[in-house]
């Protein structure tokens, strides 16, 4: 390619922060964050698998405040993975565009991927027999 | 006037080759996911930090085990194609590029594989 300075298009810190560029970033952000977080779940069931000292280890780290932390990213990644990929799929089909509802869809997703992440661990903990 | 064969707009492949199959594959997972996600963050948080007995048993389940590895399938295979589309996205260098690209690709199939083979050994009893 030649040695020319083309101009770029104008990117994030050009535009004012709005609920539907927000909510993109932090799908990419979610969808890259459960990328890594796969290395837990394969630390997880591979070390089920090579047995009781390999897993005490997984169990010890998960189970302490960075895991307790790092999981809840991971089930909140998760949700909102989730609930944003659902909005993404209702545009699939051409459903939702008008500015009031994918703004309004927009807030929805913070809100049920949050309480969504609560549920689960009140679920979880309850199956624990923790509560 | 199209510049395209009749041919190549029969197919409906595009100048990728490949048409429509990663938008495909990253809807069909995405759908398949919707279930399998809200089943795996759940016995997630219930099933870790319970000591090895409890994680077997569950993992050992035929039900458990058959989701787990379809949400490790489908996980692996949607997360592979959404870091490519982060990786073209971002990285503009062709060769770094077409490295990143590759070592990916190896890596999701090793840790997929890797899993899905350690819930193949769990359920069949070590």
């Amino acid at each position: 390619m030649a040695d020319i300075n083309r101009p770029l298009s104008p990117h994030l810190q050009v535009y004012r922060p709005q609920i539907t560029s927000i909510l993109s970033i932090i799908h990419r952000a979610t969808g890259f964050f459960l990328a890594v977080g796969t290395l837990l779940l394969a630390w997880w069931v591979i070390s089920a698998g090579a047995g009781p000292a390999a897993y005490s280890s997984f169990d010890w780290f998960i189970d302490g405040w960075i895991g307790r932390l790092a999981l809840l990213g991971f089930t909140f990644s998760l949700f909102y993975h989730l609930c944003n990929g659902i909005r993404h799929l209702f545009w699939d089909i051409g459903a939702g565009f008008e500015l009031a509802s994918v703004s309004a869809t927009g807030w929805l997703v913070l809100i049920v991927s949050s309480g969504l992440t609560l549920l689960s661990w009140i679920v979880g903990y309850v199956m624990r027999g923790a509560l | 006037m199209s510049m395209q064969s009749p041919l190549g707009r029969v197919r409906g492949l595009g100048s990728a080759k490949s048409g429509t199959n990663h938008w495909w594959h990253q809807r069909l997972t995405a759908l398949a996911l919707i279930p399998l996600t809200v089943w795996f963050a759940v016995s997630l948080v219930a099933m870790t930090g319970r000591g090895y007995d409890t994680a077997v048993n569950w993992l050992a389940s035929p039900v458990s085990a058959c989701l787990m590895i379809l949400l490790i399938g489908a996980g692996f295979y949607h997360m592979k194609l959404g870091l490519q589309v982060i990786i073209e996205d971002y990285i503009h260098v062709e060769w770094q590029k077409l490295t990143l690209l590759i070592v990916m690709q190896f890596w999701s199939w090793l840790l997929g594989i890797a899993s899905i083979m350690a819930v193949l050994w769990v359920w069949l009893g070590g």
